[in-house]
């Protein structure tokens, strides 16, 4: 598969007032051509700075110690701001950011703003401009696109703002779209909706989709490969089958029991104990160690490595040395993935 | 069947914004909520799901209706006996765990605000051990009370929201939207302790929530709000096994659900909310438990 953008052992540190914040610790992450992944995660384990570097929108207290971002062959992290603004930013790589009620300029037209990017990016007319912002509104589904190109934010809903803003991303026909918890600030109806409809641009345009959640729902709904951040580093990576079926990390057994299935009953939901790790003191060994209750003695001295699975499937977690001990998987666990492995047809391998 | 603990009557919420625009934001909506049983509502943003808890405890002060709750009628004029009765046994669990403890106040304090005003404690040994035990009981340890909120992560400040509010021994606790604000993997814990502490006090729950899913895992009954109405209520079986409103089947139709393979060949069904007024609509019954509001024709 052709990759379209490669993140090879990131490393960043923020510099903060408390200390030193070692937020990403070695992220490694491929994007396919065409293709839609997502990066999985809680608030502070690094999803968003992983998107943030690559946009080149890294705060200016952060420090790449280390790590090369690939954009074809073009390495982004050796780029100036400025050159990537000029080159990178909203031709090749768009973003959609999460809330449509803050993202967009409230004292300028939605005419205006979508019209933006190609001004700065594209000898182009006023009228042609006109015209595509017109084609592009129509495209995200706003009904009466001449006319609501006069209109302010204001005067719309929320769906209809995000609609917006993914309309001013595609302005300039990037390659890649990163959306940036898209939906979260949305209806489920309207989430759906949104969902659906960046896929179809998806197929249309040929974008390859990077999506920054927190919501396994949306994940499954859209993805193609997941991968999986805990503490600055990602912790399981596999196509989307091998994560909601066979999920091999602690860690995302209870991000998903923690979204109850329409099935799941009386029984109550696994959960992890303990509240994520505080990265402004380094951890040593697996980070996830303190919140697992499978941890072994080895968990709290040595960093478990990626262990193969499959040609696509890894997960960072001792459990699946060929030494540790076979664990049970917690029952209410086990039904759940049962469940859906059979409402799937899913016959791979089992746990 | 028993008698219930909180009877909602008819109620009616207008806010006045300028002398001729008024936000309708709940018309006429009525529900039942039995002793120990969780009623879950759920609606679009918008809908008048929080503003319903806040006029049945009181934040507001309904325009219309009429709220019994443990056979006070707690609507209109509040005398002071009746006010102090509802305080103690209605408490509120709040959305955003950040904002909603006082940085001022230390753990034990704000815990303690309650016993405090209601004087339910002899001395100050005894208020000690209540606040003790109460954050045992929702698993911090009592040594926390000496700590201020901006010390703890925000799952251990929804915790401390649960603690003020089950300390005063409720009869019915609003959550309103109190998981939406924690990180996925601190939301399992809050509603396994919610559950644990429901069946050990036997404390009713409005739980108010936009994520069906998780409303669906903690409720008993529900309701369904739209735009200011209730159009559907009916246990939680029959909500999602057999919803009757096109608005409810809408709703289900777009609940995200964590398996792909469902996800991917998931068909949507749209509701278009302008066809209907609701102002022209009433509850039929389909089944014991099962109401859903029809037009009148």
């Amino acid at each position: 598969m052709e990759k379209i953008l490669s993140v090879k052992n990131l490393d960043i540190t923020f510099r903060t007032n408390a200390g030193n914040i070692h937020a990403i610790r070695g992220v490694d992450f491929e994007l396919p051509l065409g293709k839609t992944v997502a990066l999985v995660g809680e608030s502070g384990s690094g999803k968003s700075v992983t998107m943030k570097a690559v946009v080149g929108l890294l705060d200016s207290n952060a420090i790449i110690n280390s790590g090369k971002i690939f954009y074809g062959d073009i390495d982004l992290l050796t780029l100036s701001k400025k050159d990537l603004r000029r080159t990178i930013n909203g031709q090749q790589i768009a973003m959609v950011f999460q809330d449509p009620m803050t993202s967009l300029d409230p004292t300028m037209t939605i005419g205006e703003q979508i019209m933006e990017g190609m001004f700065l990016h594209k000898k182009i007319s006023a009228t042609d401009a006109r015209q595509k912002a017109i084609e592009l509104l129509k495209l995200v589904g706003i009904m009466e696109a001449e006319k609501r190109m006069k209109n302010y934010p204001h005067q719309l809903s929320g769906g209809m703002r995000q609609r917006v803003v993914i309309a001013i991303a595609l302005s300039c026909a990037p390659k890649i779209l990163i959306c940036d918890e898209p939906t979260t600030a949305l209806d489920v109806t309207v989430q759906a909706r949104i969902l659906n409809l960046i896929k179809e641009i998806q197929a249309e345009m040929n974008l390859s989709v990077i999506y920054i959640t927190h919501d396994l729902g949306v994940v499954a709904k859209v993805a193609d490969f997941v991968n999986v951040m805990y503490a600055g580093k990602i912790i399981e990576r596999g196509t989307i089958e091998e994560i909601f079926y066979d999920p091999r990390h602690p860690y995302t057994w209870g991000l998903l029991s923690a979204m109850p299935d329409l099935e799941t009953d009386d029984e109550r939901l696994y959960s992890i104990p303990g509240s994520p790790p505080n990265l402004l003191h380094e951890p040593t060994g697996d980070a996830f160690a303190a919140r697992n209750k499978f941890a072994m003695k080895i968990d709290e001295k040595a960093e478990p490595p990626m262990f193969k699975i499959s040609e696509t499937h890894y997960a960072a977690t001792w459990l699946l040395h060929p030494d540790a001990p076979k664990i049970e998987l917690p029952a209410e666990l086990k039904s759940r993935l049962e469940r859906a492995r059979k409402a799937a047809n899913y016959d791979g391998t089992t746990a | 069947m028993t008698e219930p603990l909180l009877k909602v009557e008819n109620l009616r919420q207008h806010f006045k914004i300028s002398r001729n625009f008024t936000v309708k934001a709940v018309n006429g909506v009525s529900f039942e909520i039995y002793p120990g049983e969780t009623y879950g509502l759920v609606g679009e943003s918008g809908s008048g799901k929080t503003t319903i808890g806040r006029s049945i405890i009181r934040l507001y002060d309904p325009t219309d209706g009429e709220i019994i709750f443990n056979r006070d009628k707690i609507s209109g004029e509040l005398s002071d006996k009746i006010r102090r009765r509802l305080r103690k046994n209605m408490q509120m669990i709040f959305q955003d765990p950040m904002s909603s403890l006082n940085p001022r106040k230390k753990i034990g304090d704000i815990i303690g605000e309650g016993l405090d005003i209601h004087k339910l404690y002899s001395s100050q040994k005894e208020r000690r051990n209540i606040i003790g035990e109460i954050l045992k009981k929702v698993g911090l340890s009592p040594a926390h009370a000496e700590r201020y909120p901006q010390q703890f992560s925000g799952g251990q400040r929804q915790r401390v929201g649960i603690a003020r509010a089950l300390v005063m021994n409720p009869k019915l606790i609003i959550a309103d939207e109190c998981i939406s604000a924690l990180d996925v993997s601190i939301q399992a814990q809050v509603v396994n302790l919610m559950k644990d502490i429901q069946s050990e006090t036997k404390c009713a729950y409005l739980f108010i929530a936009h994520d069906l899913s998780m409303v669906k895992y903690i409720s008993d009954r529900i309701g369904v709000l739209h735009k200011g109405y209730l159009v559907e209520t009916g246990t939680t079986q029959e909500i999602f096994t057999n919803p009757a409103h096109p608005y409810t089947q809408s709703l289900l139709s777009a609940v995200p659900q964590p398996n792909p393979a469902v996800e991917k060949n998931r068909k949507l069904i749209s509701y278009d909310a302008d066809k209907v007024s609701y102002e022209n609509c009433t509850m039929r019954q389909i089944s014991d438990s099962h109401f859903v509001s029809v037009p009148n024709d």
